[in-house]
């Protein structure tokens, strides 16, 4: 299918409420041509409300929402043409795997010979070619997963939505159907919005992330905009491990408890800041720091042995906690001893403290 | 299977055995009443079918039931009247169980009680009701004409349509109760992926939902049939003695004739033959179950 045929998808303040709860509020949300959009969000963040939407099985209370030029928005699901890949896959246990990808089709009204052609095809693309007659009992949940994936692209929708479809699997086969579904996406290139609270599922796969949390959309960027400069704390906090310990920016220039530091860049406004430590851009310092590494004391609270590397918890001088891994070749370091952490200069991110400002 | 060798073997052996003996005892006392209650007595009747009145061995009253047609008569209108029951309880039934399903819980269960109501009452005051209700100068024949709906009393009993009346009325939570379990346990999400795949709200029905809930209602269908066919006091009161079913042959077998033989060997063939529908009926629902409906 051509990039041309997918359809972009537009939400306008979609808002919903459950009594007092709001469960989506003044939802905007813009998916382009043929892009792979994830929604992540901690579990009741409103993420599948904003799916179930889309398919159309949730009717919210005011908003719009077009496919392309269409407004669906009241539209009934059998009605909106979108495939869907359920997290439980809801393949139909009474029928077989070739009756359950032809289902769309025979309520196309397509005939035979061409409906057995799409379904061989399905099954090739899916890589389960030969696997037709097998009942849904008979199947692996991978193999489910694969099934579901082909009923909801057998008829060639012009946007897919999947609900955190690959939940079921084991860690391997997931990490495995991850490169999988990103793969068939760029072949196909429908829309595709898909949602799952798994944040390393969300940067391995999307072409862009819309983080939810409290029926809201917090931040919507790139996977490496998102890691690198996220909008607010709960984005820093929800997307890989951080710190945050506070800072202070003045006219003379930043500062942690004291000691100066150089920024990848100078904030805009002055005052208290939060300055974003990942454990993967700190260093142990062996020797003296170098031209644009900030150097933070720090104290070994704790060393863990994980065979690739040792996972040091340490405490910085103003008491907040940090980790960062070492080479698990180097020498061990201590419970109790003293190190200096080094954090690149540009590998620097604040964040202004008070949040409303941001 | 050789015997494991090794350190403890023998007391390890021991211990499972002790152990399935304590299980196997505690169902002693129901076996023993089961034996008492049930395979005594149908082993004494059927042994009673193949002696005549002086004791000795025959096959008479089986030859009789073939030879008389009162006898294929009373089976004839048994098996009728339980499929005629099992219909009109499927029609009824059927979509009740799917409004109960698609009540909120709490609805349901209450709707399930007046449901379940029935079970509660006696079910020789349910059927005497009835027939107080159904009577010609009764309640529904009074108030009928009255608002000039009908002129004349209609007969609503002493027939087959009291008789009908009766055992539906008697028989449907028979049938709800299975449906409605089977309607429940089907995932929401078939119906979404349904519609989500182009069906209408009818065909979702038709394609996924009766399907699916269809080993309920041949559960249903197998429990209303096979209970008719041994219903004695409904046709007894409500068919005004015009509808004669095998158990009230039995009855008047005995009653009647004092012949204990013939009662017994029609007993023995209802027996047999609500054994094998059964035994049919078992195979094709498991065979239902093969394709489908099993752990998703």
């Amino acid at each position: 299918m051509a990039r041309d045929a997918a359809l972009p998808i537009a939400v306008r303040h979609l808002t919903k409420s459950y009594g007092t709860l709001r469960v989506l509020d003044a939802v905007d949300l813009d998916v382009q041509r043929g892009e792979f959009l994830t929604l992540l969000g901690p579990s009741g963040s409103g993420k599948t409300t904003l799916l179930m939407m889309l398919a159309g099985f949730v009717r919210p209370d005011c908003g719009s929402i077009t496919f392309g030029e269409r407004e669906v928005i009241r539209l009934p699901p059998h009605k909106r043409d979108v495939g869907m890949v359920f997290q439980n896959y809801a393949l139909f246990p009474h029928l077989d795997v070739t009756a359950n990808i032809a289902f769309p089709l025979r309520l196309r009204g397509i005939g035979k010979a061409e409906t057995k052609q799409r379904v061989e095809q399905a099954l090739e693309l899916v890589k389960l070619d030969g696997y037709g007659a097998r009942r849904i009992d008979q199947l692996s949940g991978g193999q489910r997963q694969r099934i579901a994936l082909a009923r909801a692209i057998v008829f060639e929708p012009r946007i897919l939505l999947m609900d955190e479809p690959l939940s079921a699997l084991d860690k391997q086969l997931r990490e495995h159907m991850q490169i999988e579904l990103r793969q068939l996406h760029e072949r196909l290139g429908m829309t595709t919005v898909y949602v799952t609270h798994d944040q390393r599922e969300a940067l391995t796969m999307s072409d862009r992330i819309a983080v939810i949390d409290l029926g809201r959309i917090r931040q919507i960027d790139t996977p490496k905009a998102i890691y690198e400069r996220p909008a607010n704390r709960f984005v820093a906090e929800f997307i890989g491990e951080s710190t945050f310990v506070t800072v202070n920016v003045d006219s003379r220039g930043c500062s942690f408890n004291g000691i100066p530091l150089t920024l990848a860049s100078q904030p805009a406004r002055k005052g208290p800041h939060h300055l974003m430590i990942r454990p993967e851009r700190l260093t142990i310092l062996e020797h003296a720091a170098t031209e644009g590494v900030n150097l933070l004391p720090a104290t070994v609270t704790a060393a863990i042995y994980q065979g690739d590397s040792v996972l040091v918890h340490a405490s910085l001088t103003d008491g907040s906690n940090v980790s960062v891994r070492a080479s698990a070749s180097a020498r061990a370091p201590l419970v109790g001893e003293n190190l200096n952490l080094g954090l690149k200069a540009v590998d620097t991110y604040l964040l202004p403290a008070d949040e409303s400002a941001a | 299977m050789s015997k494991a060798a090794g350190p403890n073997a023998e007391g390890l052996r021991r211990d499972a055995l002790v152990e399935r003996l304590a299980l196997f005892s505690l169902s002693g006392p129901a076996l023993l009443l089961v034996t008492m209650t049930m395979l005594l007595p149908v082993g004494w009747l059927f042994w009673l079918s193949f002696l005549d009145d002086a004791g000795a061995l025959t096959l008479e009253h089986y030859r009789r039931m073939l030879v008389q047609p009162s006898y294929g008569r009373a089976f004839r209108i048994t098996f009728e009247i339980s499929f005629i029951t099992t219909a009109i309880c499927i029609l009824l039934g059927y979509p009740l169980a799917y409004v109960l399903s698609q009540l909120p819980r709490r609805a349901a269960n209450i709707c399930m009680i007046a449901v379940m109501l029935p079970f509660w009452t006696s079910l020789l005051v349910r059927t005497y009701a009835w027939l107080v209700l159904l009577q010609r100068q009764g309640v529904i024949n009074t108030w009928g004409m009255k608002l000039g709906l009908w002129d004349t009393p209609l007969t609503l009993v002493h027939n087959l349509n009291g008789t009908l009346i009766g055992m539906v009325h008697i028989m449907l939570p028979f049938m709800v109760l299975p449906v409605y379990a089977s309607m429940r346990a089907i995932d929401q999400d078939y119906l979404r992926a349904a519609a989500n795949l182009g069906a209408s709200p009818t065909w979702a029905f038709w394609l996924v939902f009766l399907p699916l809930s269809l080993p309920g209602l041949l559960a249903g269908a197998l429990m209303v049939f096979i209970l008719c066919l041994g219903f004695y006091v409904t046709p007894a009161v409500l068919g005004g003695g015009k509808i004669t079913m095998v158990a009230n042959r039995i009855a008047t077998d005995i009653e009647l004739f004092f012949n204990w033989g013939a009662a017994s060997s029609l007993g023995v063939v209802l027996f047999v033959l609500t054994g094998a529908i059964l035994y049919v009926a078992s195979r094709v629902v498991r065979l239902d179950r093969l394709l489908g409906g099993g752990a998703a």
